[in-house]
């Protein structure tokens, strides 16, 4: 997929979490929904807000911000789900506001330096600067997925 | 030339095919499960050719066609034989019975239109 | 071309065809095998051979034309007389339908089957052809395979003038007319071939007065000037072979002119001493035959959705009208009442339709027991049980691999080595039963053995070996039985090709409750060993006890409510902190708090004046769950969880209710097998886990 990309231009769906800003490739963002209240789910991780109705099916919600190890999300009228597909499988992504939809190519885009990464794969897959805000482009795959083996 | 046609086979893959094979260059097809259910369906149609398989249950197709010779309505209705059956007493056995001819299957599209062309006339 | 490929679909349906082909073939044997060798069944089995041919041929699946070729031949052999069943060609002929069924498969997917097998079967089915049959069977092979073969070769090549002329003599008999054949279309077909030169020979023509009608007096000469070869201007007269007196030669060369030379007097007498024979006993026997629509299965889903849609906003609309304050006799709900049992009613059609016999299943299962006993060497018989039961599809297809294994182990492990059964005064031939039976809203499976039973001894001293219960644990037998489903838990003390592939129970249960069912073994020494699968009947609906809890709306499956207790100082007794138990009439049943077994809340400090559900488990055990209330008891929409990265335990499933909000159902077993309790002291919390 990301090879076929290179050549093309992305767009990318810009979000705030606390003050920081995190994007995420608009090709996998299905659809951008208000806060609705979460059925818990017993015994979850504390970034596992629930499951939520989406139109007849039932979206798993987690809670970003949580998710990758900031405060959780400040509760307000602006919180927004990212409803975003990988691998076949809806996730909503709780997020305090989305912001923009921001067209860049590829070589905009920079790995994050090596001192930022942390052990393994890291869930920011790069960065980029749009009007002088650094942007962090999150992996997807990295934020729904690892969260198996953290809930087993 | 567009013909009726009655395809009456067992197999519900034989019957697509030939459907596919003639649906397209515009005959109108009828279809039946083996015999008996052949001979229900020409009570309402009249078909410019009847295709039959051998080998069907409840009534195979020599019985098909000895009840088709029977009645007076489709005496001389040709009839052709769908079958993977190429041994000649075969065909003889199906000719006694008064079948017009014979189509080996698997059955080339095009070949099976000519061929129903030609025994319709 | 928008729409997909037709042929593409009409090879699709092929292999679901044959798959329904090759259950009849199943079903003909096993009725052959019962000892019932009627003409029916024995055509019966042939056709389903023949069909799967047919269809082959049409689509080029060489592999699959060349062996079900041979089977079929040795088929008609029986079904003409000569050759007798017996119990050795039936096991050949089951053999032979297991390699058809695997290289109908192959060819499906577009893999290789395994040719070695293939090969000796087709072996072993050739001994059995008689001499002449076996020449025909080689030499029709040379050119079946062929796709797109027809006998009437009317190719439509541009005629080219530059080809062979063919000097055609043809001489019609009168039962070339009644044969529906006609001598214009012939030549017509002719000179689609190349340039037709026609000459009517009337001399033969009587007087008109002495013209019989029926008789013909016409002979043609015919001169055909064509690119093809002898064979092809031949097979234009096939139809009307041994109806005329026909010669064709090619002015040009005589070579190919042995070919087909289709001047076969002789054989229309033999077409009249058959006479009419066709019409065999199986005309009369007409069965009632089913009209059969088949449905892309997306658009059965769309509706089942569709379906659920309704049954939610039935519910929706059922709690507007309640809090509008309308009479329960107003004609509203009166009209609501009808709504909801008609909604029930689609319901329920629509889960048919998806709904199917257990037996392509249980068929997969019976060749399962055949191979493995096979290679292990065991004589072993599968009895099947309630193949008619109809089970959600869906469950059945991830059914198939979990019962395989368990298959597999009864085989393997379950019974006995012929020596030890023999010597402790078993029959040598091991019996393995498969059975499926609708039980109070659920569907049982079972797959039992006639073995030795479940070592007890030495399954508690691998779980001790392996440090999956402490030494000490002092288990009782149905606690050992269950060690078997612990993750990496093998008995197989030597690993066997079969059953040790790696995968144990423990995979064979998370199967199983993926489709919301549960598994459960007993066993007893020396007797056997019985795995009782417990599916719900449908993946889609449930009738459910909506309770509260905290807050939250849960739904409880119904039929495992037995009924609600309101509980009181003189029932409720603490055994220990945490450990209560309430007092039903005969006996003590533990308490459960919902609330804190979910996470929702701690503990209760008091169950005093609370509700609490007795519930009647599968295993026959009883618990109590304590609610904050009870809601409601309504038919509710399964939505499956995605649990890709996440299982709540004790959460089956959910709901959407008539407000929109999601409700989990809960899996009552699961959540009591989570609790913490006295025996959470004998297994380490690693294995609660599984």
């Amino acid at each position: 997929m990301s090879e076929t990309e290179t050549a093309q231009p992305m767009e990318l769906l810009t979000f705030k979490l606390g003050e920081q800003e995190y994007s995420l490739d608009i090709m996998s963002v299905r659809e951008i929904r208000s806060w609705t209240r979460a059925t818990p789910m017993p015994l979850a991780p504390s970034y596992m807000r629930g499951v939520i109705n989406l139109r007849g099916t039932v979206l798993p919600v987690m809670d970003l911000a949580e998710r990758l190890g900031l405060p959780k999300c400040a509760h307000s009228d602006r919180n927004v789900i990212i409803v975003v597909k990988h691998d076949g499988y809806m996730t909503g992504l709780l997020v305090d506001a989305v912001s923009d939809i921001v067209a860049l190519n590829q070589e905009d885009l920079q790995q994050p330096p090596e001192t930022a990464m942390q052990d393994g794969p890291s869930v920011i897959k790069s960065l980029t600067l749009i009007e002088d805000r650094m942007i962090r482009v999150l992996e997807l795959s990295q934020i729904v997925i690892q969260a198996e083996s953290d809930a087993a | 030339m567009s013909l009726e046609i009655l395809a009456v086979d067992d197999s519900r893959t034989m019957r697509d095919m030939i459907r596919l094979a003639l649906e397209p260059v515009g005959f109108t097809v009828h279809t039946a499960d083996d015999g008996v259910h052949g001979t229900e369906v020409l009570e309402a149609i009249n078909p410019d050719v009847i295709i039959t398989d051998i080998n069907m249950p409840r009534m195979d197709g020599f019985g098909f066609i000895d009840a088709i010779r029977d009645r007076g309505q489709h005496k001389t209705t040709p009839i052709l034989v769908l079958t993977t059956e190429a041994a000649p007493e075969m065909k003889m056995r199906a000719r006694s019975a008064g079948a017009t001819g014979w189509i080996v299957k698997p059955f080339d599209p095009a070949k099976l239109v000519k061929a129903l062309q030609m025994v319709a006339g | 071309m928008s729409n997909p490929d037709p042929m593409a679909e009409i090879r699709a349906s092929f292999f679901v065809e044959c798959e329904e082909l090759l259950e009849a073939l199943q079903d003909g044997l096993q009725t052959l095998e019962s000892g019932s060798h009627d003409d029916e069944t024995i055509h019966i089995v042939f056709r389903a051979v023949h069909s799967i041919k047919g269809g082959a041929g049409a689509f080029g699946l060489d592999d699959l034309v060349q062996f079900s070729h041979h089977y079929e031949t040795v088929l008609d052999q029986v079904r003409d007389g000569r050759l007798a069943v017996t119990p050795n060609l039936l096991r050949l002929f089951f053999r032979a339908a297991d390699q058809l069924s695997d290289i109908v498969r192959a060819c499906r997917d577009d893999a290789e089957a395994p040719t070695d097998t293939g090969d000796a079967i087709l072996a072993e089915l050739d001994a059995h052809l008689d001499d002449k049959v076996e020449e025909d069977v080689d030499e029709e092979i040379s050119f079946t395979p062929t796709p797109l073969s027809l006998d009437l070769d009317a190719d439509i090549e541009e005629p080219s003038s530059a080809g062979t002329t063919y000097t055609i003599s043809f001489t019609p008999e009168p039962e070339l007319y009644e044969t529906g054949n006609d001598v214009p279309h012939i030549f017509g077909a002719l000179a689609e071939l190349g340039a037709l030169d026609v000459t009517c020979d009337t001399s033969r023509l009587p007087e008109l007065k002495q013209l019989a009608p029926e008789a013909n007096y016409f002979s043609w000469s015919l001169h055909l000037t064509t690119d093809v070869d002898h064979a092809e201007v031949a097979s234009v007269f096939e139809f009307v072979e041994g109806l005329c007196d026909l010669e064709i030669s090619c002015d040009r060369d005589a070579l190919p002119r042995a070919a087909a030379q289709p001047t076969l007097r002789e054989t229309s007498e033999e077409a009249t001493t058959n006479g009419s024979s066709g019409t065999n006993d199986q005309t009369t026997k007409s069965s009632a035959q089913k009209t059969v629509v088949r449905v892309d299965i997306d658009r059965i889903e769309r509706l089942v959705n569709l379906v659920g849609e309704l049954v939610i906003n039935q519910a929706m609309l059922a709690q507007s009208l309640q809090s509008a304050g309308l009479s329960p006799h107003s004609d509203a709900m009166n009209g609501l009442d009808e709504f909801q049992r008609l909604t029930r009613d689609i319901q329920d059609s629509v889960m048919m339709i998806r709904a199917q016999p257990v037996k392509s299943l249980f068929q997969r299962m019976s060749r399962i027991v055949r191979e493995t006993s096979a290679s292990v060497g065991k004589d072993v018989r599968l009895i099947a049980d309630g193949e008619t039961t109809e089970v959600d599809k869906t469950v059945i297809e991830r059914l198939a691999d979990p019962l395989t294994h368990m298959i597999r182990n009864a085989v393997d492990h379950g019974l006995e080595e012929t020596q030890t059964r023999l010597a402790n005064g078993k029959p040598a031939q091991g019996q393995v039963r498969l059975s499926a039976a609708h039980r109070s809203g659920r569907v049982v499976i079972e797959v039992s053995d006639d073995g030795g039973g479940i070592d007890h001894d030495k399954v508690l001293q691998i779980a001790v070996d392996k440090g999956l219960v402490p030494s000490d644990s002092g288990l009782s037998d149905a606690e050992i039985d269950n060690l078997l489903f612990l993750p990496g838990f093998s008995t197989a003390s030597n690993v066997s090709d079969l059953s040790g592939r790696g995968v144990g129970m423990d995979v064979v249960r998370t199967a199983i409750q993926s489709l919301g069912g549960r598994i459960t073994t007993s066993s007893e020494p020396g007797r056997g060993t019985t795995f009782s699968i417990s599916l719900p009947l449908t993946l889609a609906v449930l009738d459910g006890m909506v309770v509260e809890v905290s807050g939250e709306t849960l739904v409880l499956p119904l039929n495992v409510v037995s009924e609600t207790l309101t509980l009181s100082d003189t029932t409720v007794e603490c055994l220990q902190p945490g450990h209560s138990v309430v007092r039903v009439r005969d006996g003590f049943v533990p308490l459960f708090d919902l609330g804190a077994a979910l996470g929702y809340r701690p503990p209760c400090d008091t169950y005093v004046d609370r509700v609490a559900l007795l519930l009647a488990l599968e295993d026959d055990t009883r618990v109590a769950l304590v609610v904050d209330e009870i809601q409601d008891q309504r038919q509710v929409v399964i939505k499956g969880l995605d649990d890709s990265y996440y299982r709540a335990p004790g959460i089956a499933a959910a709901t959407i209710l008539g407000d929109g909000q999601i409700a989990l159902i809960l899996d009552p077993s699961d959540i009591v097998a989570h609790a913490p309790k006295q025996r959470a002291r004998a297994i380490t919390p690693q294995s609660l886990e599984a």
